[in-house]
């Protein structure tokens, strides 16, 4: 296998530690407290303690709208536990969520700072819980509001949402690749099939097809067991140095390879292939990194933000050929209880866990390959894990072994 | 702003009736660099940025020609036809009083691969509209903006 470069950088950085605070529907709890219960856990899970923490990233920075999007910025957490910063970035700028562990990556490998405090913090459900869904970026209630950005291409249109930018995508993939519901489908069922083994997923009673193809649509084809379900939670993960492994808990994971491409247009509808978009930059790319392969992945966390983005990863990563990802959901091979070849989306993606905005993949990813995952553990003990979220022209993905 | 009570869908609009209102619409802000495009439409044309260098066409506009990094771009009309590259049927009401079910499409144009726009297909029934239907451009006036939305070539 080719390599784009012979300097691997991110193994010099390691995830040591995982944690999450309180998630649910409508807990109407301070975003930065469940920040910090979410920080707190993880730097214990490291065996750390704040005192180390000298590097925090976030996705995506203080932000005032969508409500509940941004729970805290990077400022706000250092304040609350006075942390003593050697480096520290927060932004939505990023090749997807993961981006920022990517930033706090390169940050680490070049010695910037030793032990990052990444995180993501969402409350949309109760920031938006009173008055349903509203995703809607701004306005909408008429008045002087003018559309600007990337969004005058849309808002006039009543493109409001990413269930309608995406809802294009899948539609022109059934189109091209003659894809199904049904088969899209495959992607909520296995994430529901999954919750139920999780006590922390928000949904978790048994969904059927029936359920799913009798539910109201969003925008055709998508329905509404396609889309994640807001929530309110912290996800925090700890990025080390790998050679600070001896200060410890537990055996890090490594990071064996990330990608972080965007080689198409930076656009929801100009991207040269809106059947894939910048999942299949971020896979390339992370492939090239590495001498391992998708036949050595055990666990892929996917982000399912909306059912068919899981589909495009399973694609873009090859554990199916482009434009096979609905025959091969189809065939139930990923499911984690039907003896599939690839447990996909372990505790229920956002779709069924709730909307933890893709770092909720990573922190599966490292439970499952540490083995601390319970009922849902997969068996046969997982070296190699695939975590990556983002859709559209936002996306990054990482390969994760355990030693 | 015009903001009208209109009931129904967008699609069952009769295309190019001069006597129907326009739907409430959130409307894009007018800047120098968009002008050409929102507002073509009064003469009845759909622009964009055109580089005089290369003939590529730009969308959205910038600065400079992304294929032959030419500076010397001239707003130019395309003949306002296109086909149908992919659509969605949106349900979900959105935005007060643009009311669903409503076609979203993105509409490529013949002039150059990949030069698309987001838009609606009106004049015809969402279970009706196809990929690669041919279609052609309508402007529905709507303050200072003239919004570019499509309609099957051929009723379907």
């Amino acid at each position: 296998m080719s390599r784009r470069t012979r300097v691997i950088g991110e193994h010099g950085a390691v995830i040591s530690g995982v944690g999450q605070s309180e998630i649910g529907r409508r807990i109407y709890r301070d975003p930065l407290d469940l920040t910090v219960d979410a920080a707190l856990a993880a730097i214990a899970d490291a065996g750390l303690t704040r005192d180390d923490i000298d590097g925090i990233s976030t996705y995506p920075g203080a932000m005032a709208v969508p409500p509940g999007f941004s729970g805290v910025g990077v400022v706000e957490v250092q304040e609350a536990l006075r942390l003593e910063l050697n480096w520290f970035t927060g932004g939505v700028e990023l090749p997807g969520q993961l981006g920022a562990v990517a930033n706090a990556v390169a940050a680490v490998a070049t010695g910037l700072a030793d032990h990052v405090l990444c995180f993501r913090t969402v409350w949309e459900a109760s920031a938006q819980g009173d008055k349903s869904r509203a995703s809607v970026t701004a306005g909408g209630g008429g008045g002087e509001f003018r559309a600007t950005g990337f969004m005058q291409w849309t808002l006039p249109y009543g493109a409001a949402s990413a269930a309608n930018w995406i809802g294009m995508m899948a539609q022109r993939h059934m189109h091209e690749f003659g894809t199904t519901r049904e088969q899209i489908a495959q992607v909520a069922l296995n994430g529901r099939a999954n919750a139920a083994l999780n006590p922390r997923a928000i949904y978790r009673e048994p969904m059927t097809l029936d359920d799913y193809l009798e539910a109201r649509l969003v925008s055709w084809p998508l329905g509404l067991y396609d889309c994640d379900v807001p929530a309110d939670g912290s996800t925090a993960v700890i990025v080390s140095r790998a050679d600070a492994a001896a200060d410890l808990r537990k055996d890090p994971v490594r990071i064996e390879a990330m990608g972080t491409a965007l080689h198409g247009r930076p656009s929801w509808d100009q991207f040269d292939d809106l059947t894939t978009m910048a999942l299949r930059d971020a896979s390339a790319m992370m492939w090239d990194r590495t001498d391992l392969s998708p036949a050595d992945v055990d666990v892929a966390e996917l982000y399912d933000g909306f059912s068919f983005i899981t589909l495009c990863w399973l694609e873009a990563l090859g554990f199916c050929a482009k434009g096979e990802g609905g025959t091969y959901l189809a065939a139930g091979r990923p499911m984690l209880d039907g003896g599939g070849s690839l447990p996909l989306n372990t505790n229920g993606g956002q779709l069924s866990g709730g909307r933890l905005h893709g770092f909720g993949f990573l922190h599966e990813a490292c439970t499952q390959l540490w083995g601390e995952a319970g009922d849902r553990q997969v068996q046969g003990d997982p070296r190699v894990a695939v975590a990556a979220a983002g859709g559209g022209p936002l996306a990054s993905s990482l390969l994760l072994s355990r030693g | 702003m015009c903001k009208v009570g209109v009931v129904g869908s967008v699609c069952s609009r009769p295309m190019s009736d001069p006597t129907s209102a326009p739907p409430f619409r959130i409307l894009p802000a007018l800047v120098p660099q968009n002008e050409h495009f929102w507002t073509g439409g009064s003469e009845g044309e759909l622009r964009f940025l055109r580089c005089r260098a290369c003939g590529w066409w730009l969308h959205p506009a910038g600065p400079i020609c992304p294929s032959c990094l030419s500076k010397d771009l001239a707003v130019a009309a395309v003949s306002g036809r296109g086909t149908v590259h992919a659509f969605t049927v949106n349900w979900q009401p959105w935005i007060p009083g643009f009311d669903p079910p409503y076609v979203i499409a993105i509409v490529e144009l013949p002039e150059q691969d990949g030069l698309r726009v987001t838009t609606n297909i009106v004049g015809c029934e969402p279970d009706l509209v196809e990929t690669g239907m041919p279609v052609a451009v309508e402007f529905e006036h709507n303050g200072d903006v003239w919004l570019p939305l499509f309609h099957p070539e051929v009723a379907p």
